[in-house]
């Protein structure tokens, strides 16, 4: 038989059972959907992270405080002062830039409007150029107005909607807790990186959040404590180096030892490879899934082919009366298979495919449906079919002639 | 038209094994020359179905030989089987046993699909070829026809033109008529008659003597071994193959002895 009527012979049986043959496909079909998504996903996911680290600049190093645990009757001491940071600047070789930043969150008011629990950022006059955001409207604080603790205040994006809707915030007073403010600026929309909403806080000078939402009675002590301290480093200098030099001058000034530090040093690095790692478990789990819905839309292809065979045993005694070899019988049955597996499978893709365009359109999660995801999901699919339509074609090639004529 | 077709030599089958066998058939011989119209009949349990099987290929003698058309085939295996079947033997079955849902001329044209041989014949001439046969049996108006829209007398026709499309050296018929009614049955039997009188080879199994009559010799079995071979009032010119000492009912060999059977 040649493999063309085979194919021919294998159209016709799927034909003459659409129904039985679709939901034999269905399995594959969601097979191949699955990785195909999932993996337009994961790579959206990828890209999104890879696009938010580059807008971020890769020359930042991350000092955050880590707390530690006071003794019985102590506070927990956080581990960043804000003088660190004028230490770092002035102590440390190769850097560039030095903001700090200090958050708290409290209600915000304005006009009638009230909105709780917003985050507020308290930081300093390098922040938008480190972090990569820009005004829209008005302006940034300068260098007096954080020494003066002037009461003034930039709002995010999804704030200023929020609170003055499609008017002009500037010039206008918002009281954040008993606090009055003025807004002299709203960013440009930035959206979420990693874990953090840039559009919904609201950026005021770091010495007015010391003053009038951070205040501690540790800080105449020993400073006002910040949460983070961002660090740019020189173009050109080796950037491990002065994340060294961060970490012998804050073990000197904090009297710790290299094993009892109270913070932590990253750089956009770790937390690339963080991310990375991340998205490589998530990818791993996706082709367990993956591998095991299409190994059940293979046993599903068994079933419905041992059925078959069963069902058309008398045809195969037909077939085999006229002249069919076994492996005739063999190549019909197996082509069958593979065909259902094959055609689940380009189903499977078309589904794939719209179902990963209408996820991206619908939700804010990006999808990149790759080339290489189809070829995967399809070849399994493919592999699936042989593998599992071998041993139901192979059962009827061995089948005895004379009692496949009998079969009722 | 001397050739012999089939000749068997001492054929046996035994089902089963040690203690527990049974003989379905214990030593045939026999020919059969080309251009013979020959029925097989005897009892249920008699072998022959097995028989049949045996001269059909569809199964192997436990000993013996047999020689289809020259060639032995008692040692083939599965696969050599098939093509036995497929370049030199026709079958019509009693349930006609055509492919359903599949046309006839689908249906006549299902043979040359496992013609492996070399002179393989292209879909446009093979197709060609089964619209003539369906022509000679009768059918050049139904080609288009599945089997359930094709009465039984008809569906038997386009298994008969499937059984002739590889130009097979015998046909092998089991039962024709069995499923017909009378007059369907006479129709089928006429068609036969009109193939034997072009030449082909039919061997043909029944338990009807009416139907067996119409042909030339009558082999009846009898507990796996063969009990008359009746020359229904025709003389062919056997005497080479079976002595003749009586006209028409030939007692078999003394050392064929009846042997005991179960059920």
């Amino acid at each position: 038989m040649k493999p063309l009527e085979a194919i021919r012979i294998a159209w016709e049986a799927i034909l003459k059972n659409k129904v039985r043959s679709l939901l034999t496909m269905l399995g594959i079909i969601i097979g191949v959907a699955a990785v195909i998504i999932m993996v337009a996903i994961s790579a959206g996911t990828e890209a999104a992270i890879q696009d938010q680290i580059t807008s971020l600049g890769s020359n930042l190093v991350f000092v955050q405080g880590a707390m530690t645990r006071g003794g019985p009757g102590q506070a927990p001491t956080g581990g960043l002062v804000y003088d660190d940071a004028a230490a770092i600047q002035d102590g440390v070789s190769g850097v560039k830039a030095v903001v700090v930043e200090q958050n708290s969150s409290e209600t915000v008011k304005a006009g009638d409007v009230t909105l709780e629990d917003v985050e507020i950022l308290g930081t300093t006059t390098g922040f938008p150029s480190v972090r990569d955001m820009d005004i829209a409207e008005g302006r940034y604080f300068n260098e007096t107005e954080i020494e003066r603790k002037s009461k003034v205040v930039i709002l995010g994006y999804a704030m200023a909607q929020e609170l003055f809707g499609d008017s002009s915030p500037i010039g206008e007073y918002i009281k954040v807790g008993n606090t009055q403010l003025a807004v002299i600026g709203v960013f440009e929309e930035k959206g979420l990186v990693g874990n953090t909403d840039f559009d919904s806080r609201i950026y005021m000078p770091i010495s007015v959040v010391f003053q009038k939402f951070t205040p501690s009675m540790f800080a105449r002590f020993m400073g006002d404590s910040v949460r983070m301290i961002y660090v740019e480093v020189e173009d050109g200098v080796n950037q491990d180096t002065v994340i060294a030099g961060i970490e012998r001058l804050l073990i000197k000034r904090h009297d710790v030892t290299a094993d009892t530090e109270d913070f932590t040093i990253t750089t956009q690095q770790d937390i690339i490879s963080t991310r990375e790692s991340t998205t490589a478990a998530f990818r791993s789990l996706l082709a367990w899934v993956a591998g095991v819905s299409l190994i059940v839309g293979g046993i599903g292809i068994m079933n419905i082919m041992l059925v078959s065979v069963t069902e058309r045993t008398r045809e195969i005694g037909i077939r085999q009366a006229v002249g069919a070899t076994p492996a005739d019988i063999r190549l019909q049955f197996l082509t069958e298979a593979l065909m259902l597996s094959v055609v689940g499978g380009l189903i499977g893709t078309l589904v794939g495919i719209s179902g990963a365009y209408i996820f991206g359109a619908l939700s804010d999660m990006r999808t990149v449906i790759q080339a290489s995801s189809i070829l995967l999901a399809f070849g399994s699919a493919a592999a699936v079919g042989a593998f599992f339509g071998y041993y139901p074609a192979d059962q009827a090639a061995q089948l005895d002639p004379i009692e496949a004529l009998r079969y009722e | 038209m001397s050739a012999t077709i089939i000749e068997t030599v001492d054929i046996t089958k035994v089902y089963g094994m040690g203690d527990i066998s049974v003989a379905a058939l214990n030593g045939i011989n026999m020919k059969i020359e080309a251009g013979e119209f020959v029925a097989i009949m005897g009892p249920s349990g008699s072998g022959k179905s097995t028989l049949m099987h045996i001269l059909g290929c569809l199964s192997q003698p436990t000993s013996g030989q047999y020689i289809l058309d020259g060639e032995d085939v008692s040692n083939l295996d599965k696969a050599q089987l098939a093509a036995v079947r497929n370049r030199k033997i026709g079958f019509i079955f009693q349930a006609y046993n055509l492919l359903a849902r599949t046309s006839a001329l689908r249906n006549v044209t299902l043979p040359l699909l496992y013609n492996h041989a070399d002179t393989k014949v292209s879909v446009e001439e093979g197709d060609k070829k089964a619209r003539a046969m369906l022509e000679l049996v009768g059918l050049g108006e139904r080609v288009n026809h599945q089997p359930h829209e094709l009465s039984g007398g008809q569906q038997q026709r386009v298994a008969i033109a499937r059984a002739l499309i590889n130009n097979p050296v015998m046909v092998i018929a089991d039962e024709p008529t069995g499923n017909l009614d009378s007059r369907s049955g006479e129709e089928i039997m006429n068609l036969l008659h009109k193939l034997h009188g072009q030449g082909t080879t039919i061997v043909m199994v029944t338990h009807d003597q009416k139907i067996a009559a119409h042909t030339q010799r009558t082999i009846v079995l009898k507990d796996g071994v063969i009990d008359i071979i009746n020359h229904n009032g025709n003389h062919v010119g056997q005497d080479d193959i079976l002595p003749v000492s009586e006209r028409n009912i030939i007692p078999l060999h003394n050392e064929q002895k009846v042997q005991h059977e179960a059920a």
